[in-house]
């Protein structure tokens, strides 16, 4: 038997989620007794994965798999996880394998856990927590099946370093034209820019702001911070920020280190999207909005004073801290 | 074309979580149910296949008897007939199993359902139904154009977007830019009207075992307060956020 974790690359190199799920699957491997093995596409650098406890790494390059197919790399997981015997599948909670999820439990008749946040509460019978109503709840989840799927939620377990000796198989899929129902034509993703999906950092602007006009000064913050921008929801529906940027309960879930809410009021559909980031960090002249109750820093102010003013102050941090 | 729109009954955005019987149930008391708003993107998007392409449009639900306004609601926007599996939603693969043979016995070419509901939020529904059905699947689709047996799509990815072209039969994984917030539709009284004499068919659940099951619930650790900072002195922010919470 064996713990198998899938551990996701974009450009040749692996993400930092694929880390936390190598160091969940490994945990999860110590406590049952199983080694664990790595399924990756197209990486780079598979050793890295070994300071994870990762002991095998199962690696595919080939051509007809350069791009992202759900059902193509479920397909080839499923067979992967049924000749080694998987006991356990682990994910991350990105959108690719989010994607895979539900395929994959459909394939091998497995029990799914997403959002998982912790490490199991109990080994036998597998009880996992997590996370349920949008970030408002967490639900203890028994997984009655043989074959079992966890989903790791980002930024939840954290990286845990293990460093193990560890080998590279180099294998290849049995994958025909015939797989490619749904093909992938055109892939558009932003560069330069940290993405809410990995960002450890967010700034999000709220009405208070005014107008998409400004926005330079959240940008500005955004990226001295090396951070990603978000908006609320008011604000995509305004059409002053794209979709993508819309974090909440309908929009985008935000489980990063620090998210600082500048002129956000705090709705509860808001802060229920973001209530699983670590600090959060609110701006606002209205003293009894709501997010001064969910958030861990606050000033009351006016955004259009205070913003400029810690762009200055965190340059200035960042040139002595350099 | 023939649409089935699968709806998740679930509470309200703004609604306050909390649980009951020794924390193993969720406590409906005082809750406003509605449309899982994922699904309610997708049966919006059906809509407009409805009007401009003549399509049909179904509802499903898998819920017991107190999930059927949530159904009224669903074909006062205008969906033609809903259908309600009578059981209990236990888990996502219970759900997608009875869901899936709703779609086999109705022939349905394309299914929208949710990327996932707002309350178990376990995204799993559609890619389980589409690999129980052997159909194409596109997941968290914000576009959706369809051509004969030929669908268009485009998906959110992290960090960007996809196009894809696939075929139907077709499950889609929907949520916002399916179709904009502002093209959601408020039931009127004429469709309200109607909607009560629209078909709605209950039928039993098949033999299924959940593969999950929630055995006890909880809500986050209560919050500290915050802690306010003059906005005269801004730098002591960076300070904290270095020296206290340590995340820059």
């Amino acid at each position: 038997m064996s713990v198998l974790v899938y551990t996701e690359t974009l450009n040749g190199k692996f993400k930092k989620n694929a880390f936390e799920a190598a160091s969940y699957a490994f945990d999860l491997a110590q406590k049952i007794g199983q080694p664990l093995v790595a399924i990756a596409f197209n990486a780079e650098n598979c050793d890295a994965l070994f300071n994870y406890g990762v002991s095998k790494v199962l690696h595919i390059k080939q051509e007809n798999l350069a791009t992202f197919n759900a059902k193509v790399y479920a397909k080839v997981i499923s067979e992967i996880a049924l000749s080694q015997s998987t006991s356990t599948l682990i994910l991350s909670a990105t959108t690719d394998a989010k994607y895979m999820g539900g395929i994959l439990a459909a394939k091998l008749k497995a029990g799914f856990a997403p959002n998982v946040v912790a490490a199991p509460l109990s080994i036998e019978p597998l009880v996992v927590k997590r996370m349920t109503f949008s970030n408002k709840g967490f639900a203890h989840t028994r997984i009655n099946t043989d074959f079992r799927i966890i989903g790791v939620s980002n930024n939840s377990f954290g990286l845990v370093e293990n460093n193990v000796e560890g080998t590279v198989e180099e294998i290849s899929a049995d994958i025909s034209d015939s797989d490619f129902n749904t093909r992938s034509v055109n892939v558009e993703r932003v560069t330069g820019k940290v993405t809410i999906a990995d960002a450890d950092i967010v700034v999000s602007g709220g009405r208070g702001l005014k107008g998409p006009e400004n926005w330079g000064m959240v940008e500005e913050l955004a990226e001295v911070l090396g951070a990603a921008t978000a908006c609320s929801k008011p604000v995509s529906d305004m059409g002053w920020r794209s979709h993508s940027e819309h974090v909440g309960q309908t929009g985008k879930p935000v489980a990063c280190n620090l998210y600082i809410a500048i002129g956000i009021s705090g709705a509860i559909q808001h802060l229920a999207g973001i209530n699983a980031s670590k600090v959060k960090v609110v701006i606002n002249t209205d003293p009894e909005a709501p997010f001064f109750k969910a958030a861990d820093y606050g000033i009351v102010g006016d955004a259009f004073e205070v913003v400029p003013e810690l762009i200055e102050k965190l340059k200035e941090f960042k040139a002595q801290n350099a | 074309m023939k649409i089935l729109v699968c709806i998740s009954n679930v509470p309200d955005t703004t609604s306050k979580i909390n649980f009951t019987d020794n924390d193993t149930k969720f406590d409906t008391n005082g809750v406003q149910f509605v449309i899982n708003p994922n699904d309610e993107f997708g049966l919006t998007r059906a809509m407009w296949f409805k009007e401009k392409q003549g399509a049909v449009v179904h509802v499903a639900t898998v819920g017991e008897i107190q999930v059927e306004p949530t159904m009224r609601k669903a074909l006062a926007i205008g969906a033609d007939e809903a259908i309600r599996v009578n059981a209990q939603p236990i888990d996502g693969f219970f759900v997608a199993s009875q869901l899936a043979e709703v779609v086999r016995q109705g022939g349905y070419d394309l299914v929208i359902a949710g990327r996932e509901s707002i309350d178990y939020n376990g995204g799993m529904v559609p890619g389980i139904m589409a690999e129980l059905l052997d159909m194409s699947f596109v997941n968290t689709c914000i576009g959706l154009e369809i051509e004969g047996d030929r669908a268009k799509a485009i998906r959110e990815i992290d960090g960007g977007k996809e196009s894809i072209e696939t075929s139907l039969p077709l499950v889609i994984g929907g949520q916002k830019g399916l179709v904009d917030e502002s093209d959601l539709r408020i039931p009127n009284m004429r469709g309200i009207m109607m909607a009560r004499q629209k078909k709605l068919t209950v039928i039993e659940p098949s033999n299924v075992s959940p593969a999950t099951q929630d055995t006890k619930f909880e809500k986050p650790a209560p919050k500290g307060d915050v802690k306010l900072v003059d906005a005269n002195n801004v730098e002591e922010l960076v300070s904290l956020l270095h020296r206290e919470a340590k995340v820059i």
